[in-house]
C-alpha cells in the first residue's frame, strides 16, 4: 500500500511498514527544525510514533478532501510539537514534502502552531496550551447532532493538563456520555523548565497517575507505550471499542525519543541542533534503533 | 443622512428587558435558522437563555460554570457549521475565556455569537465582580470580531437578526433591567451603521447601549434650556460608522459621548480616536472613569458614578456652551 493512498482500511497497515513511517517521520522532524532554525524537537519526536499510527492506521480521512464532512477530526491541543503533525501529514499526502523547508518562514502555512485558516486538514487551531479538547468535545457534540458517524481524537501533553480548562471539557464529555471522543496523552514526564524540590531541582514530573484523575471525571482509560506500535493498536482498538464514555489513551512516551542524545534531556524542547548533531541524529534514525533506548 | 426614526415619548414608551428580548428572540431565529444552537454556563434562568431551553431542549446545551470550554466547544461546533450562541454574564466572557476567545474564535474567525449580559453597571446589586466596564475595549482591541451594542429590546431583535445573516464572530452587549423600548418593531438592523435618532446643531451627543436612552432623555432636558442636541446612536462599536461621526462632529462642533463602560477603550476611546485622527473637535466623555463598582440600587448607581442623564446633560450643556 502506498503511504499516499486516500482512505485507508484501520488497522491493517504492518507494524514493520508503520516503523519506517515513523522513522522516516523523525528524520524529517531533525531536518526541517535544522533547517529551519526554529521550533520544537523533544515533544514532536515523542508524538511521533502515535501520530503515525493514527494518521496512517486509524483516521478516516482523505488528504484530497481536508473538509468532507464526514472526516475524522484531530486537534493537536499540544500545539507546539506542529513539525511532527505537519511531517505525518505531508507523507499522507496532504501537501508536498517540500513545502516542509518553509516551516516558520514568512507567508508559510506551515505556521509556528498548527493554523486551520492556513493549512486545510488542520481541524482547529491551537498553540495556547490547554485548550484544545474543549473544541474536540464540541466536535464530538455536533457529530452526534448531525447524525454523522466520525471520531475526534485530541492529542494532549501531560504539561498541558495542568491547565484547569482541560478538566472543565473533561467533566463536560463525561457528562454528554461522548464515546465518540478520545483524548491521546502524550506522557513524556519532561516540562520545559521544572519544579523546585527540597535540595534541589527536578525537571522530571513525578509519576502522579493521570489515568486515575481522568477516571476521575469519568473518562475510560487505556495505558499503552507509545512507542511501540504493536502496543498502540492494542490501546486505540480498545478506545474505539469503549461504549458509553470518552476514552484517554494514557502513552508513556520519551521526550526526544529516537535520538540517543536527546532522549529524556528537556534542553532538546526547542533547540536547533548544530549541523554535527543533525548528521549524528539522522544517522542513528537510519541505522534504526525502532525501540530506542529501552529496545 | 437618513430620515429620523419617529420615537416615543420616551415617559411613554413600554419598559422591556433585553434579557427578556434576547431569550425569545433566540426562540424566534431557530425556526429560520436550523443552525443556531445555544450554550449556556449554568446561568440560563438569568440570561433568559431558559426560554430557548424549553421551546428547543435538543438544540440547547449546558456547559457548567466553566466559560473557557464553553467558549471551546462552542467553536468546535461552529467548525460543523452550527451557529452557537453563548449565554453567559458579559463580565465572565469578556474576561475569564478571553484567551479561548482570541485563539479558537476569533484567529480562526469562526462563527461564534458571543452573548455577554448583565453588561455595564446596571446588574441586580451584585457589585464589581459581576459589573463589566471593560468589554467593549476588550472586543474593539479583538481583530475580526465585531462588537455590538444595542439600546433597546426592538434593536436587539432587529440586531440578532442581522446577526444570523453574517458570518463574523461576534460580542453582542446585554443588559439585565428593564428599559424603555424606542425602536419600532419593524425595525431593521444593519451591522456598522449608527443611527441618528434626534438633529439638533448645539452639540453633539454620540452614545451606545442603553446608554442612549439616558443621551436621549439629556436631550429633553437640554431643550427646556434652549439647546439643540444631536443623538447619534452607535449600536455597532466595530467596525465602527466614522462616517457617522465625523460628520455629526462637523455639523455640532462639539461633541459628548455616553456610554455604561469605560471611556478608557470603548465609546469615549473609539471617539476620541476617530475624531482626532478625522476632525479634531472638542469632546467630552461620560462614562466610566478608570475605577470599578458597586453594589447598590441603579438610580444611585448612575449617580454616584456619573451615568445619569442628568451628568450627560450636563456635560453637554458645558460642551455647547464652551463653544460659543
Amino acid at each position: 500500500m502506498s503511504a499516499h493512498a486516500t482512505q485507508i482500511t484501520p488497522f491493517t497497515r504492518s507494524l514493520d511498514e508503520l516503523a519506517a513511517l515513523s522513522a522516516e517521520t523523525r528524520r524529517l522532524i531533525v531536518e526541517t527544525i535544522h533547517h529551519a532554525g526554529a521550533g520544537h524537537l523533544g515533544g514532536p519526536l515523542s508524538a511521533t510514533d502515535l501520530l503515525v499510527n493514527l494518521y496512517f492506521d486509524v483516521l478516516n480521512i482523505d488528504p484530497a478532501r481536508p473538509h468532507w464532512e464526514e472526516r475524522d477530526r484531530f486537534i493537536l491541543s499540544k500545539g507546539h510539537s506542529s513539525i511532527a503533525l505537519y511531517v505525518v501529514m505531508a507523507l499522507r499526502g496532504f501537501f508536498p514534502r517540500e513545502e516542509l523547508k518553509t516551516f516558520d518562514q514568512i507567508d508559510s502555512r506551515l505556521q509556528g502552531h498548527p493554523c486551520m485558516k492556513s493549512l486545510p486538514g488542520i481541524d482547529m487551531s491551537t498553540g495556547s496550551l490547554g485548550q484544545g479538547l474543549s473544541p474536540g468535545v464540541g466536535m464530538a457534540l455536533g457529530a452526534r447532532l448531525k447524525g454523522l458517524p466520525f471520531r475526534t481524537w485530541v492529542m494532549l501533553g501531560d504539561g498541558e493538563i495542568q491547565e484547569g480548562q482541560i478538566w472543565e471539557a473533561c467533566f463536560t464529555a463525561a457528562r454528554y456520555e461522548l464515546d465518540n471522543l478520545t483524548a491521546i496523552l502524550d506522557y513524556n514526564r519532561l516540562p520545559q523548565f521544572g519544579w523546585p524540590q527540597t535540595g534541589g531541582f527536578t525537571r522530571s514530573r513525578p509519576i502522579d497517575d493521570p489515568a486515575a484523575k481522568f477516571r476521575a471525571f469519568g473518562w475510560h482509560t487505556v495505558e499503552c507505550n507509545g512507542h511501540d506500535h504493536a502496543d498502540i493498536r492494542r490501546a486505540f482498538q480498545a478506545a474505539l471499542a469503549h461504549r458509553g464514555q470518552p476514552v484517554c489513551v494514557i502513552a508513556h512516551t520519551v521526550k526526544g525519543k529516537g535520538v540517543s542524545f536527546m532522549e529524556g534531556d528537556f534542553n532538546w524542547h526547542a533547540k536547533v541542533p548544530t549541523d554535527e548533531q543533525r548528521d549524528q541524529a539522522i544517522a542513528e534514525l537510519t541505522a534504526g534503533r525502532p525501540n530506542g533506548r529501552e529496545g | 443622512m437618513s430620515a429620523l426614526l419617529t420615537l416615543p415619548k420616551l415617559t411613554d414608551a413600554p419598559q422591556v428587558a433585553m434579557r427578556d428580548a434576547w431569550g425569545n428572540g433566540l426562540v424566534e431565529l431557530a425556526k429560520d435558522y436550523p443552525e443556531l444552537l445555544v450554550l449556556d454556563g449554568d446561568l440560563a434562568n438569568s440570561t433568559r437563555a431558559d426560554t430557548f431551553a424549553a421551546a428547543y431542549p435538543d438544540r440547547f446545551f449546558e456547559m457548567g460554570i466553566a466559560e473557557q470550554n464553553l467558549v471551546g466547544v462552542a467553536s468546535g461546533l461552529a467548525t460543523l457549521g452550527y451557529v452557537p450562541w453563548i449565554s453567559t454574564f458579559a463580565a465572565f466572557l469578556a474576561k475569564r475565556a478571553l484567551d479561548q476567545i482570541r485563539v479558537v474564535v476569533a484567529q480562526p474567525h469562526l462563527n461564534v455569537k458571543l452573548c455577554g449580559s448583565y453588561s455595564g453597571i446596571l446588574t441586580g446589586k451584585t457589585g464589581k465582580t459581576h459589573q463589566s466596564v471593560e468589554d467593549i475595549a476588550v472586543f474593539r482591541a479583538m481583530p475580526g470580531v465585531v462588537t455590538i451594542a444595542p439600546a433597546d429590546a426592538n434593536e436587539l431583535r432587529a440586531a440578532m437578526r442581522a446577526m444570523m445573516e453574517d458570518d463574523n464572530p461576534t460580542y453582542l452587549r446585554l443588559t439585565r433591567d428593564p428599559s424603555p423600548v424606542i425602536f419600532p418593531d419593524d425595525y431593521r438592523f444593519e451591522i456598522g451603521k449608527a443611527v441618528l435618532l434626534r438633529e439638533g446643531g448645539d452639540v453633539g451627543i454620540i452614545s451606545t447601549g442603553v446608554q442612549t436612552i439616558r443621551a436621549l432623555e439629556a436631550a429633553e432636558m437640554l431643550a427646556e434650556r434652549g439647546i439643540a442636541a444631536s443623538v447619534l446612536h452607535v449600536p455597532t462599536l466595530k467596525p465602527l460608522d466614522v462616517e457617522a461621526i465625523v460628520a455629526l462632529a462637523e455639523r455640532t462642533g462639539t461633541t459628548v459621548t455616553a456610554e455604561d463602560h469605560s471611556i478608557i477603550g470603548g465609546l469615549g476611546g473609539a471617539v476620541a480616536e476617530t475624531l482626532a485622527e478625522h476632525r479634531p473637535t472638542p469632546l467630552r466623555r461620560v462614562g466610566w472613569h478608570d475605577t470599578y463598582g458597586e453594589s447598590g440600587p441603579n438610580d444611585a448607581l448612575l449617580e454616584k458614578y456619573g451615568l445619569s442623564s442628568r451628568h450627560v446633560a450636563e456635560a453637554a450643556e458645558a460642551a455647547a456652551r464652551a463653544k460659543s
